[in-house]
């Protein structure tokens, strides 16, 4: 049964690799831009899904990473590649930054602080100089390998095809390793898991920072891929959707949060004529997911608090209901 | 001192808006921790359904708008925005009342990006100009300005707020609400209908939301679809620096919060003035979690 499934895994891989010979480039682009989803949304899995701790301004760390690369290439004239492992740093800082003041706090009250926190990094990205106020930042540079410059879609698509990879791996791998098992306890029953010597406020922050990380990859590489950044790419709906993909394919689920992504990229394409409603259905969609059927459309097989709650909701439910006269 | 003054007035003028959407924040947190996210978007429903209401009776030679007409259209729009924030609470947030808190408040931003978007298909995505333009006359007090309107507002606010506060101490509802808030079960087992009291609770938080949106669209003539967005923020904020759950101390947080947003305007520029005030939520939700009024934590409302 494994075997089948790496093989199925490896098909599916090399299918992504020579697909961009077969596709037209409005098509290249809509996958690009699931790949960018996929990779942001695993970074999303990690604090929400993994850790059960709800961010509402994940955008934040996408734009430190497109705008570090960006100030860094234009105003420093540094390598694409040197500005990744800054971008890393400064992602990792911004989430300790959002996780510090949250550790006390209960999980609405911290949504609300990273709404907040959100918010602020946008407005600060629309006000300052440095980040090109209202109009953001343009001409940025393209990535050069040696001497090859990347330039074409192809190239993009390649680039974050790879770094899609491997954050998937990564997250999968963090979620079987110590670390991960270590989250899933907070999430499940934070005091029990604090009880059983578990550093809560470490392994906290820690998932706060390696979600950060993760988001800022793709904003570097979104910085170089449209060479043109603007706040209004990080704003609080982006939150949403990132947030609205892990929830639709099952948090804490690996495979279900890649159908999250591909499903919010590719659902609004197809549904182009009522653009308008786009986000109107993706809202009753949110309420009717959460109402029946809470655990996404590919739940995580150790199975989310949620999951098991309700459950236990749905046989308590009526006889609570016919209490009230 | 003039402009100190002057801004105090209007600082108090935007904080009784954040006051009246803050209470119904804290109202439904205090009945039952829900942090409803679309309550800012009642505000913003508030305003559309008067603009509407206003346009018709303002339009083409209708019927004549004194103060009666606006009042009418007042209290209309309050009663159908409160009928609106009910049918959220049957829909959306009744059958999650028992789900885990990421659940429902995964749900309360669908509600809030369903009503958002429900408003820009009905009304369109641009700024709509308010039908009715508020007289500038006004008084001159100690060198500054202060119009009949900005004391029309201030004192409506305070007598919806007060008419909560007696509704909450001295009606049999008000008392019901108050149980809830402390314990439910114990309240549905003494023959409390509670799901009908839960209703009751968005109906007023909804219907004060709708009444701060349709004075704000007078007050800045203009409004858009994502205007409930930040106000929802603004209020929640007002909420939890007052105590949140705390009626009184909604009303004093977003008339704090208002004064202090005017001030740094004035000296930090209009586009910072959010930072501060998400500067301040921060800092109380990590220093005071309890607010200003937190000592009354032990009973809600």
């Amino acid at each position: 049964m494994k075997k089948y499934k790496n093989q199925t895994l490896l098909l599916l891989i090399i299918a992504l690799f020579i697909l961009p010979f077969f596709l037209n480039s409005y098509w290249l682009d809509v996958l690009t831009l699931v790949l960018f989803y996929v990779v942001l949304t695993q970074g999303l899995n990690i604090v929400v899904g993994y850790t059960g701790l709800l961010d509402l301004g994940y955008a934040a760390f996408f734009a430190v990473g497109a705008y570090t690369t960006a100030i860094l290439m234009t105003t420093f004239h540094w390598s694409f590649w040197l500005t990744l492992p800054v971008a890393f740093l400064f992602a990792g800082i911004a989430g300790v930054i959002i996780g510090t003041p949250t550790l006390r706090l209960r999980s609405d009250y911290l949504a609300i602080v990273t709404l907040g926190f959100g918010e602020i990094v946008k407005i600060l990205a629309t006000n300052l100089e440095i980040t090109g106020s209202a109009s953001g930042i343009y001409g940025i540079p393209r990535p050069a390998i040696g001497s090859y410059i990347m330039s074409t879609q192809k190239d993009f698509y390649y680039l974050i095809l790879i770094v899609a990879i491997l954050s998937v791996i990564a997250v999968y791998r963090l979620g079987r390793s110590r670390i991960g098992r270590a989250w899933i306890y907070i999430r499940e029953d934070e005091d029990a898991a604090e009880a059983m010597g578990i550093n809560r406020i470490r392994l906290k922050l820690l998932s706060y920072a390696s979600g950060a990380v993760i988001g800022s990859i793709a904003g570097s590489i979104f910085a170089v891929k449209m060479s043109a950044i603007a706040p209004l790419s990080f704003s609080f709906l982006q939150s949403v959707m990132i947030l609205l993909a892990v929830v639709l394919g099952g948090l804490g689920s690996i495979p279900g949060v890649v159908i999250g992504a591909v499903l919010v990229i590719v659902l609004p394409e197809l549904l182009r004529g009522a653009d308008d409603w786009r986000y109107l259905i993706f809202g009753v969609s949110l309420v009717a997911m959460m109402i029946f059927r809470p655990q996404g459309i590919w739940p995580s097989k150790n199975g989310t608090e949620d999951a098991a709650d309700m459950d236990e909701n749905e046989k308590s439910n009526d006889p609570n209901q016919s209490m009230s006269v | 001192m003039e402009i100190i003054l002057q801004i105090l007035i209007d600082g108090l003028v935007i904080g009784a808006f954040y006051s009246l959407v803050a209470l119904g924040y804290t109202m439904v947190y205090g009945i039952i921790k829900l942090l409803n996210f679309a309550h800012g978007d009642l505000y913003m429903m508030g305003a559309f359904i008067g603009f509407t209401f206003l346009s018709i009776f303002t339009g083409d030679g209708g019927v004549n708008t004194g103060l009666l007409g606006v009042g009418i259209v007042f209290i209309g729009t309050m009663v159908i925005v409160g009928l609106i924030g009910m049918g959220v609470e049957r829909i959306a947030y009744r059958p999650l009342l028992l789900a885990p808190r990421l659940s429902i408040l995964i749900t309360a931003i669908g509600v809030s990006l369903s009503l958002e978007y429900t408003s820009m298909i009905g009304w369109g995505a641009s700024y709509k100009v308010y039908p009715i333009k508020l007289p500038n006359d006004g008084l001159q007090i100690l060198g500054t300005q202060i119009s009949f309107a900005q004391i029309g507002m201030i004192l409506l606010s305070a007598l919806l707020m007060l008419g909560l506060r007696l509704f909450i101490d001295k009606t049999i509802y008000g008392k019901a609400m108050r149980a809830i808030a402390l314990d439910q079960s114990a309240c549905s087992l003494m023959g409390v209908n509670v799901h009908k009291i839960i209703a009751l609770t968005f109906f007023i938080g909804a219907s004060l939301a709708a009444g701060a949106g349709i004075m704000s669209g007078v007050y800045y003539g203009t409004i858009n679809f994502m205007m409930g967005f930040i106000i929802g923020l603004k209020a929640f904020t007002a909420a939890v620096l007052g105590g949140i759950g705390n009626i009184t101390g909604a009303m004093l947080g977003g008339l704090v919060l208002g004064i202090l947003e005017a001030f740094g305007t004035f000296y930090l520029g209009g586009s910072w003035k959010d930072v501060l005030a998400f500067g301040i939520l921060i800092l109380f939700l990590v220093f005071k979690p309890t607010g200003i009024l937190g000592a009354k934590e032990m009973e809600r409302m």
